[in-house]
C-alpha cells in the first residue's frame, strides 16, 4: 500500500511537473483514492507508478480523474433544491440577467438539475450557468448530457421531492442504457475548467454553488476558496454549500447571513441586515 | 464501533452502561438510510451522560466524547486527529462505510486503537479490522451467537485474528476497563 511519505512525493511531483496543486487537500481521502488507483491499476511498484504519472501525460490525466471524487446525482438533497426553486431562484428572477457558478460540477448532474428548474420557472432564457471543474475528463462527460438510464428512477423521485411537477421523463430521450437530456437544457450551460486552488475569480455571480468540494480541502485552503467565492459574488447574492460544510469560522462569515435550516448563505453588505 | 442491521439495540445498551469519565473518544459508524439525519445522535445521547454528537469535518477528536458518522458520508480520521468527510463511492453498498473509518483510524491510533464490530448483514468492517491488526490495534467482535444478524461478526471471525469475542452484556465492561 501507499505510505504517507509516498503521498507527499506524488503531491510534489504533480505540482512540479504539471502545476496541479494538491498540497492543501485533506490527506486521508487523498491517500485512500491514490491507494485505490494503485491497486486498481496493478502497478508493479511504487517507483513504476510514480514514474508513469510523472512522464505519461495520458496516465496523469487518468490519475487526476481517479483521485478526485466525482460522485454526484441529479437533485441530490431534494430539500436543498426545493429551497433553490421556492426561495433563491425567484429572488434572482427579479434581475435582468442571472449568472450562476457551479464550482466543482463534476459530470454535470447538478448543472442539468438547475437548468431544469430555471426552465420551469421561465428564467432559463435570461440565465447563464458556468459549470467548472479542475478535471477536463469529467467536463467532457458533462457536456454530452447523457446519464445512466438506471439512475432515472432515483432522479425522478428526487425531482418530485424537490418540488418538480412535470413528468421527469420528458426531459430526456432513452438511448439504450443512457438518458440523453434535451439540448435546450445545456444551451445556457458553459462547461469550463477552473481549479479552485490556483485559478482566480473570473466573473461576478448572483448564485454560487459548491457542494461537497470543500470537505476535501484543509482548513486554510477552504478559507482561501471562500475568499474567492466572496470576490466572485455580488452583494445580496447567494452561496450554497454541502450538507456538512459551512462559512462559519471563516474570514467571510460576518458578511453572510444564513437561510434558516439550509446550507445557503446570502451576502449582505453590512452586518445585521 | 461499527455495526449494521441489529446493532442499534446493542449500542443503546452499551452506551447506557459506559462510564461517563472515559479517557478516550468513541467513534460510531452505523449503516443507515440516507435522510434519517440527526435522529441517531440524539437517540444515543438519551442513554448516556457522555457528549454525543455527529462528527463534523475538521473537528478535533477529543476524549470523553461519542462521535457518530453522519449519514451519506464516509468518516475518515486524519493524522492530526481531526475528522474529515468523504462523499466518494459507496463501499460494501454503504456510506458511511465501517471499513473507511477503521482503516484510517488504524494508521492514526495504531496500538491505541480498539475496534469493535457488531451485528450486521454484510462484511463491511472486516477489511478494516485486518488493517487495525496490521497497525497493532485490537480487533474485537460481538459474539455472533448473540447478534441479531450474525453475518458481519462471523465474517470477521473467519477472516481476521480476533482479540476478543464479547457477549452483549460484556461489551460495556470491556470498554470501561480500557484506558
Amino acid at each position: 500500500m501507499i505510505s504517507d511519505e509516498q503521498v507527499e512525493m506524488l503531491i510534489s511531483d504533480l505540482l512540479e511537473q504539471y502545476g496541479y496543486d494538491f498540497t492543501g487537500y485533506s490527506r486521508a481521502s487523498l491517500k485512500r483514492r491514490i491507494s485505490r488507483l494503485y491497486s486498481l491499476d496493478k502497478a508493479l511498484s511504487f517507483a513504476e507508478f510514480r514514474y508513469h504519472i510523472y512522464n505519461d501525460q495520458a496516465y496523469f490525466k487518468r490519475f487526476v480523474e481517479q483521485i478526485t471524487v466525482n460522485v454526484t446525482e441529479m437533485f441530490r438533497d431534494p430539500s436543498f433544491f426545493k429551497t433553490l426553486r421556492d426561495v433563491v431562484l425567484p429572488k434572482l428572477g427579479t434581475y435582468p440577467f442571472i449568472r450562476i457558478w457551479l464550482a466543482g460540477c463534476s459530470t454535470g448532474e447538478e448543472a442539468y438539475s438547475i437548468s431544469i428548474m430555471l426552465k420551469e420557472l421561465n428564467l432559463l432564457h435570461k440565465s447563464l450557468i458556468y459549470a467548472t471543474d479542475l478535471n477536463p475528463a469529467v467536463l467532457e462527460k458533462a457536456a454530452h448530457g447523457m446519464f445512466a438510464m438506471s439512475q432515472m428512477k432515483q432522479y425522478s423521485e428526487n425531482y418530485i421531492l424537490s418540488g418538480g411537477t412535470q413528468d421527469f421523463s420528458t426531459y430526456y430521450t432513452a438511448n439504450y442504457s443512457l438518458a440523453k437530456f434535451d439540448e435546450e437544457l445545456k444551451q445556457k450551460i458553459i462547461f469550463s475548467t477552473h481549479n479552485l486552488v490556483s485559478d482566480h475569480s473570473f466573473n461576478e455571480f448572483q448564485l454560487i454553488l459548491c457542494r461537497n468540494v470543500l470537505i476535501y480541502f484543509e482548513r486554510d485552503l477552504q478559507h482561501n476558496v471562500l475568499d474567492l467565492f466572496d470576490e466572485s459574488l455580488e452583494d445580496l447574492g447567494y452561496l450554497a454549500l454541502g450538507t456538512k460544510e459551512t462559512v462559519d469560522f471563516s474570514r467571510i462569515a460576518k458578511r453572510y447571513k444564513r437561510l434558516p435550516g439550509h446550507k445557503i448563505w446570502r451576502k449582505v453588505d453590512h452586518e445585521g441586515m | 464501533m461499527g455495526g449494521s442491521a441489529g446493532s442499534l439495540e446493542v449500542l443503546l445498551r452499551v452506551l447506557s452502561e459506559v462510564r461517563s469519565d472515559l479517557s478516550f473518544p468513541i467513534i460510531i459508524v452505523v449503516h443507515r438510510k440516507h435522510g434519517a439525519d440527526s435522529l441517531l445522535p440524539s437517540l444515543l445521547a438519551s442513554r448516556t451522560r457522555l457528549i454525543v454528537k455527529e462528527a463534523d469535518e475538521k473537528e478535533m477528536i477529543v476524549a470523553g466524547t461519542v462521535y457518530v458518522a453522519p449519514s451519506d458520508y464516509h468518516l475518515l480520521i486524519e493524522q492530526d486527529r481531526t475528522f474529515s468527510l468523504d462523499y466518494s463511492e459507496k463501499i460494501n453498498y454503504s456510506r458511511p462505510a465501517i471499513d473507511a473509518t477503521f482503516q484510517t483510524a488504524a494508521e492514526v491510533y495504531k496500538n491505541k486503537l480498539v475496534c469493535l464490530l457488531l451485528s450486521g448483514s454484510n462484511a463491511d468492517g472486516v477489511i478494516g479490522l485486518k488493517c487495525v491488526k496490521a497497525w497493532g490495534g485490537q480487533a474485537v467482535i460481538q459474539d455472533p451467537a448473540s447478534a441479531q444478524v450474525a453475518y458481519m461478526p462471523e465474517q470477521a471471525k473467519l477472516q481476521v485474528e480476533i482479540d476478543r469475542i464479547l457477549g452483549i452484556e460484556d461489551i460495556a465492561e470491556f470498554i470501561n476497563l480500557l484506558s
